[in-house]
């Protein structure tokens, strides 16, 4: 098992003064296209005593929802993960299966 | 304080060069052309530090522009005619992007069929594109202008870029006497840009991704209170200028207006014509003004109103043409007296188009036509054979 | 450098608005890992949109949209401006196919052939996508799209064999299937001067009709194939990557349908048309290899 590492995602604290409400400005932040979780109609799920740490899922997946840890761990962050099975297809293992949203 | 004789290219060239802007990007296009021709030589001559991007087209001028004014540089270009229709939807963009660039427009009838002369169709096409525009009536003011243009663009409750209208070939390519500001002065005017936002690694913001409709609409007020803004902001610019310089400049001329009863409305170089018709009509106990535009947007509706409502005749005389209605500006001055309850006689005379001269008898027979009551837009001096 | 050697910080954030699957989305994520301080210009594109609305973004770097045909200017001002005022940053345009090849073309060469320092990265997803599948200079013969139903019929245009002839110190073509690839061509263009060009396979899941889990997989075929060419310009010298290397030979190459098959964008392609995209794949080899 491993946890959604939040520390790779490097969103700086920039005080805008609310210039954003006067000028065409936008800030960094999760979820600017919205709640993409709710896409999913399937949703990655990690047999992590399959999993050999590779690296090639976390490489690969366009969304930055799967996080990697400091052992090399990995983690499906399921807060936006949009379940496109990149992941699942790639992986050497066959570790991951894409399991369907209840 | 040094005058020197020069066209009116040279007059925008050395405000640049004063300015001192850190890129200039533009592309060639007649009547523009001297303009940054000497751009290119004060920076080879080192007195002026710049980078001059020589773009492949004007799209590319004002797409570079936007690209460095919004990376916290001051930005200036310059086209005319063709060219500013051919960066047109960037022209918008920068305006909406709130983004003080300073761009010079040496007027030029557009094509079809080709013609380089001057007239004023190129910049009032540009009306509704978010650039403050201002007008100049020689070479003087045109050098005055451009450095105002800088200090009113970058004010934090202006963030808007300026267009610096001057007539093609007629000012451009025309000597004058022209007074350029010691350089320590226009520092302590225009000091350098202080950028409220600027494309930063440290502090990555995101400019201009997708607005909805929830706000859309919200961004364009701003914008449209800066245009207000503006002209408070171009009023304070001219008072400071003219404190260092003794000249100073107002949204609009009034020249001969205390007493006049029939004013004539113009724009541009041919200002200098229709002075003199007034001066010819007051020989002849016609008591004549003339209210000279300079900015054109922010529209000054109050001055416009102030100068025109209680006269007996307007005589509108413009160089532009929208096939359909008419003259450009003269609706929006019919409109604002509308506003206002005036009862004024105001007649529109097109002339002007593609390079055809306006003299003052020009002006002279308009006053006087408007004066006999005759209804009706004009064309000045057609030669249909 | 090793896959393990990839930081591990993201700028690319998650909840983007980009289709589930999309070959742009992890390119801009791999151009994160690659470059340390970009400042990216976007013209009208998909990227545009998958930055999600105002007033976040998706982009934790410094980010300027601009029009369709001003990535090349836009970004020659960013990096202009940038030495004026002595500041630090990598200026990176990421434009489409569509940004690049077509409307892009000209701010393209000018920048170039001026040698403006930036990075031009073509995300080739073969089509005008953000507009709805219609097709570009850049889609490939025989592919359906929205504007040509029945097949494109002419080829696809190779911008980055255009941007072989201007002079620049570093011309690559990179997938996104192959990302340490690609990240490792950033890093070298990165340190040349001028403008750099990359060439970037993307695909597109719902553009070309493929399932979204298949966007490595259909680009792996792809260089499998010899339909993409994976190779490096670099002063003055023109070498295949050792990805694609392996396919120089025609019999090293698997069948073209294997990598067709995977895209409903060809579903309805002729023997014909399948016979003259394997004709021009063996042109493209033949002149590259003549520079190698």
């Amino acid at each position: 098992m491993a946890d959604v590492n939040e520390e790779v995602y490097v969103i700086p604290e920039i005080d805008t003064k609310g210039l954003e409400k006067e000028f065409p400005l936008s800030k960094p932040g999760f979820g600017a296209g919205g709640k993409t979780n709710e896409w999913r109609l399937l949703r990655p799920v990690i047999n992590y005593e399959k999993c050999i740490k590779c690296l090639i899922c976390w490489i690969d997946c366009p969304e930055a929802t799967i996080t990697r840890g400091k052992d090399n761990s990995v983690a499906i962050n399921y807060d936006y993960c949009k379940g496109c099975g990149v992941c699942a297809n790639e992986c050497p293992t066959k570790a991951i299966e894409m399991v369907k949203e209840d | 304080m040094a005058v020197s004789v020069m066209t009116g290219s040279r007059s925008v060239a050395t405000a640049v060069k004063l300015a001192k802007p850190e890129v200039i990007a533009a592309y060639p296009v007649t009547p523009q052309t001297e303009i940054v021709e000497d751009i290119a030589t004060f920076i080879k001559n080192k007195e002026l530090n710049a980078k001059f991007i020589k773009v492949d087209s004007e799209h590319s001028a004002m797409s570079a522009l936007i690209g460095a004014s919004s990376a916290g540089a001051r930005t200036f270009t310059a086209t005319a005619s063709q060219g500013l229709m051919y960066m047109a939807e960037v022209v918008h963009w920068a305006a909406h992007a709130r983004l003080p660039i300073v761009m010079a427009v040496a007027t030029r009838a557009l094509a079809s069929p080709w013609s380089i002369l001057n007239d004023h169709t190129d910049f009032l096409v540009q009306h509704s594109s978010g650039w403050i525009q201002i007008m100049c009536e020689n070479n003087q003011e045109a050098l005055d202008t451009t450095l105002q243009a800088f200090k009113i663009a970058e004010k934090r409750e202006v963030m808007l870029p300026v267009m610096v209208g001057l007539d093609g070939f007629i000012l451009t390519h025309t000597s004058m006497p022209v007074d350029v500001p010691d350089p320590d002065l226009i520092d302590s005017f225009l000091g350098k840009r202080m950028a409220p936002f600027a494309l930063d690694p440290d502090n990555p913001l995101t400019f201009g991704n997708v607005v909805d409709d929830k706000y859309f609409m919200e961004m364009r007020y701003k914008m449209f209170e800066s245009m207000q803004n503006a002209k408070r902001v171009i009023k304070e610019v001219s008072e400071a200028y003219a404190k260092l310089t003794g000249r100073s400049y107002g949204l609009v001329e009034c020249y001969q207006c205390d007493d006049a009863e029939h004013v004539i409305v113009t724009m541009g170089a041919a200002s200098g014509d229709a002075k003199v018709a007034a001066s010819m009509l007051r020989k002849e106990g016609i008591k004549a003004g003339v209210l000279r535009l300079r900015v054109i947007r922010p529209f000054p509706k109050e001055d416009i109103v102030e100068a025109l409502a209680n006269r007996k005749t307007v005589s509108i005389v413009e160089r532009d043409l929208s096939a359909g209605i008419g003259n450009i500006l003269a609706h929006e001055i019919k409109s604002a007296l509308y506003d206002a309850g005036a009862k004024v006689f105001v007649k529109s005379f097109i002339a002007g188009l593609g390079g055809r001269d306006i003299l003052p008898e020009d002006f002279v027979n308009a006053v006087k036509s408007a004066a006999s009551g005759k209804k009706g837009d004009e064309w000045i001096r057609l030669n249909l054979g | 450098m090793l896959l393990r050697d990839v930081k591990f910080e993201e700028k690319w954030l998650p909840g983007n608005a980009a289709c589930p699957g999309c070959g742009l989305s992890l390119g801009l994520r791999l151009l994160t890992k690659a470059i340390e301080k970009p400042v990216v210009v976007i013209p009208a594109s998909c990227a545009s949109v998958v930055q999600g609305a105002w007033p976040k973004s998706s982009a934790s770097f410094p980010l300027l949209n601009i029009a369709m045909a001003g990535a090349g200017a836009a970004a020659s001002g960013i990096a202009n401006a940038y030495e004026m005022l002595g500041k630090e940053g990598t200026v990176v345009a990421w434009a489409g196919d569509g940004g690049t090849a077509d409307i892009g073309l000209q701010a393209l060469s000018g920048a170039a052939e001026r040698g403006e320092n930036i990075i031009f990265v073509m995300y080739d997803n073969e089509a005008y996508m953000n507009t709805g599948i219609q097709r570009s200079s850049s889609t490939p013969h025989g592919a359906w799209t929205t504007t040509t139903p029945e097949g494109k019929r002419e080829f696809k245009k190779d911008v980055a064999a255009i941007m072989l002839v201007h002079n620049l110190e570093y011309v690559a073509t990179a997938s996104v299937s192959y990302p340490v690839d690609f990240i490792e061509k950033l890093k070298k263009a990165e340190a040349h001067k001028g403008t750099k060009f990359i060439q970037l396979y993307s695909p597109c899941p719902p553009g070309w009709r493929l399932d979204a889990s298949k966007t490595i997989e259909v680009g792996k075929l792809a260089v499998e194939t010899g339909a993409w060419i994976l190779y490096e310009y670099e002063n003055g010298k023109l070498t295949i990557s050792p990805i694609s290397s392996r396919f120089r030979e025609k019999k090293a190459r698997r069948p073209l349908i294997d990598y067709l098959s995977l895209q409903g964008r060809f579903a309805g392609i002729s023997q014909q048309d399948i016979a003259e995209l394997e004709a021009e794949i063996d042109r493209k080899w033949e002149f590259l290899l003549k520079f190698e």
